[in-house]
């Protein structure tokens, strides 16, 4: 049977068809679809661990234990997960691993734009790329087959265009995989250094068998065509690639770690001149070059963005393929926070009070966007808190009184606790404002330790986040509601001035999750002062006379607006 | 199935829900299909793209600028924005409803005036359709997207029983039937 999946469906459904058992997974675009169509497969035990640092070591731990295991994260996860990745190259497995990881060329939901393949060459980890989504349901599966052959976890990487592009995939029966049996084995699963000198030998030893397969392996094949140029690609990008240069030879690779190097070789001598052609950084490029085959690549397409049909045409041709650019100046329409957004009234505060505010990753990044710019900094998961105590020890007490971190309820969570710890224990004053919308937001309303729910939807243990940060060490907590500006502005005030650790918790659940069943707001006889404007809901505009109205079918009745008018003009339908 | 549809709007019209009936009728007609679609932070209110691709075989699943049949606007300003992805004789079909971007809203940029007659300068083939006003009028406000794709089926000559047999195994049991609704009118909008 045939069907239209998503690439990350279709990671899934290769996860099933190999009998995978256990799946973990920290929610990040453009990855997080692969484990929530896991999670819909009876036999698969899934999970959203806190971050992808525990999400690795589950997935590990049940490889180790014998059974087939599959962790999938977006690039910036990888960091967070690289230690146990690093190590666990090193131990091997003894049921399959396979470690997705999803890169974000041109940062359509990233805050960076990283190459996970160098985590491939440093960790010394295979890495398969698939190109459209029955590859990514068949690499899986070999993936797996290579993790047990070789003894080493596997990475299957993707980018945005393969995970959120839909094809055809023939749909086949799930593996009957039984669980390896586990055996207590210290030289192999104990790492120190006496352990660990022995498995880098293993280690280098696999690496060079798997080579030599690798040459043969109908993985990489050659799309043979005219002579004069030859393409080394893989992923999404051979599609464009055939697009583009129709009539090119192509050496398509399904591994792009460790690469069929002298496959390639032959390949170059075959043809006039190699051209590599790969998103992000040189990896391959700079692999065959260093393997002394001649080649180009980045001198043509440079290591930002995207490629695309166009793109590739344009640059090896330097001609445009469209006549039609830049008819009229059209305005950005950049994200915006939702009309009711909880976290609005939060960040208006915070600009009228003046904070420094030091922020986090999740749907408050945007924050930082006009009209509310709100926000100093945003860099990494759990960064907002262990950033604003580096303020305060720059520059002083005295001068950072005003300086405010602000993180999300799953960012908390998943990283930022660890800093809070580290404020009360190093005596530093850190204010912390925990935006509390009681689920992962951003990446579309995933559950997390603190909504009392599994990825099954089944009911768990929710941690409260107040108790928490009391058992952190903190004396001064306050949740107030994050819709009453009144209330904010007071806690976050006083928190400012507490002479030590103090956390506001600003608590209602996302305006997309739980729709308010209040009416919409009007505006009658507005004076057109503008101040409904300044804080940036979509579901307030400004009519040609300078007037602004509601638009009805937008506005949840959050009545954070209503606050704002000095004339009362806001009221209920 | 044999065309490029570019899908272009504003985070949160249901763009997604168009492009996967599309991509039903080509499962059910056999031909290639290719869906390219965006999800997380752009969805916020943002300016979303969807790409979808029906031949006998499909490479890329992004169409290439100068290479859609149809830009099926939900927005004029969208409109606008992605009207370098339409082949020189294609057609442009654009719902006439204006949302404001928040630099328009705060006053940092201007909304465009007269957005259908820039395109109409530049397409030789733009329907405007009053897709919010169908829409309401079929019952249901959010199914402008299905309004839209009815009119895109006519357009292009997408047989009736099977967009809308799509349609049905596509969308959700409980709006199936205003769906249906708005997928008539928009089909029979003149």
């Amino acid at each position: 049977m045939k069907k239209l999946m998503l690439g990350n469906e279709a990671v899934a459904r290769g996860a099933y068809e190999a009998g995978v058992t256990v799946a973990t997974a920290y929610p990040g675009t453009p990855s997080t679809e692969i484990t929530e169509n896991i999670a819909r497969y009876d036999e698969i035990y899934a999970e959203w661990s806190p971050n992808e640092k525990v999400a690795m070591e589950v997935a590990y731990g049940a490889a180790v234990a014998g059974a087939r295991s599959i962790v999938s994260m977006k690039h910036v996860g990888l960091n967070v997960a690289a230690d146990p990745l690093f190590s666990a190259a090193y131990a091997g497995v003894n049921g399959g691993m396979v470690i997705v990881v999803a890169d974000d060329p041109a940062m359509h939901s990233s805050q960076n734009e990283q190459d996970s393949r160098y985590y491939a060459v440093s960790a010394h980890v295979p890495m398969l790329e698939p190109s459209d989504s029955e590859e990514a349901k068949e690499f899986v599966k070999e993936a797996f087959v290579l993790s047990e052959k070789y003894d080493t976890p596997v990475f299957l990487r993707t980018t945005t265009r393969l995970a959120h592009s839909q094809s055809f995939v023939e749909l086949c029966d799930r593996a009957d995989v039984s669980v390896k049996k586990y055996e207590k084995d210290i030289t192999k699963y104990t790492l120190m250094p006496s352990t660990a000198k022995i498995r880098h030998i293993a280690v280098e030893k696999r690496e060079n068998e798997l080579k030599l397969d690798i040459e043969n392996s109908p993985l990489n094949f050659i799309r043979e065509g005219d002579k004069k140029i030859g393409v080394v690609t893989s992923g999404v990008v051979y599609q464009y690639v055939r697009e583009a240069l129709p009539d090119a030879s192509v050496f398509k690779l399904g591994c792009v770690y460790p690469l069929p190097v002298e496959k390639i070789r032959k390949f170059a001598e075959s043809i006039g001149k190699l051209i590599v052609v790969e998103e992000l950084e040189p990896v391959i490029e700079n692999a065959l070059k260093a393997n002394g085959i001649p080649c180009e690549g980045k001198k043509y397409f440079g290591v930002q963005g995207e490629l695309s049909v166009g793109r590739i045409k344009t640059a090896l041709s330097g001609e445009s393929f469209s006549d039609k650019n830049n008819v009229v100046n059209v305005p950005v329409r950049p994200p915006v926070m939702c009309a009711g957004c909880p976290h609005r009234g939060v960040f208006y505060v915070l600009k009228k009070l003046g904070c420094r505010v030091i922020s986090d990753i999740g749907c408050y990044t945007l924050g930082a966007q006009s009209p509310l710019s709100a926000v100093d900094t945003v860099l990494c998961m759990g960064a907002s808190l262990g950033m604003a105590q580096g303020f305060e020890h720059a520059l002083g007490r005295e001068n950072t009184k005003n300086v405010v971190a602000v993180i999300g309820d799953s960012t908390f969570i998943h990283s930022g606790i660890t800093g809070l710890i580290d404020a009360v224990y190093n005596k530093t004053a850190l204010t912390l404002v925990i935006l509390d919308n009681s689920t992962t937001g951003m990446t579309g309303h995933q559950e997390h330790p603190a909504t009392g729910k599994t990825i099954k939807g089944e009911d768990t243990y929710a941690l409260n986040l107040e108790d928490a940060v009391k058992a952190s060490g903190v004396n001064f907590v306050e949740t107030v509601d994050a819709y009453d500006m009144k209330a904010v502005e007071k806690a976050i005030k006083e928190a400012c001035s507490y002479d030590g650790v103090s956390v506001v918790i600003a608590k209602r659940p996302c305006a997309l999750k739980i729709r308010l069943a209040e009416k919409p707001y009007e505006i009658r006889d507005c004076k057109k002062c503008g101040k409904c404007l300044k804080i940036g809901c979509p579901a307030i505009q400004k009519n040609p006379d300078g007037s602004a109205c509601i638009r009805h079918e937008l506005c949840v009745g959050c009545g954070v607006c209503r606050d704002m008018c000095a004339f009362g003009a806001i009221v209920k339908e | 199935m044999n065309i490029n549809v570019l899908i272009v709007g504003v985070g949160g019209q249901g763009t997604l829900l168009a492009s996967r009936i599309l991509g039903k009728i080509a499962e059910n007609d056999g031909s290639d299909c290719k869906l390219s679609e965006v999800h997380g932070m752009a969805q916020r209110g943002g300016s979303v793209v969807t790409h979808v691709k029906a031949a006998e075989k499909v490479l890329s699943p992004i169409i290439s600028e100068g290479d859609a049949d149809v830009v099926l606007a939900f927005e004029q300003l969208e409109a606008l924005r992605y009207i370098n992805y339409l082949k020189r004789d294609g057609t442009v079909i654009v719902n006439s409803q204006k949302i404001l971007p928040m630099p328009v809203i705060t006053g940092a940029e201007f909304y465009p005036e007269n957005v259908t007659d820039v395109l109409k300068k530049e397409c030789r083939f733009v329907i405007e359709v009053p897709a919010l006003e169908i829409a309401e009028s079929a019952g249901n406000a959010k199914t402008v997207n299905t309004v839209m794709l009815g009119v895109l089926a006519k357009t292009v000559g997408l047989p009736y029983e099977e967009v809308k047999k799509a349609v049905i195994e596509t969308v959700p049991e409980k709006v199936r039937n205003v769906n249906l609704e708005a997928f008539e009118k928009g089909y029979n909008f003149k």
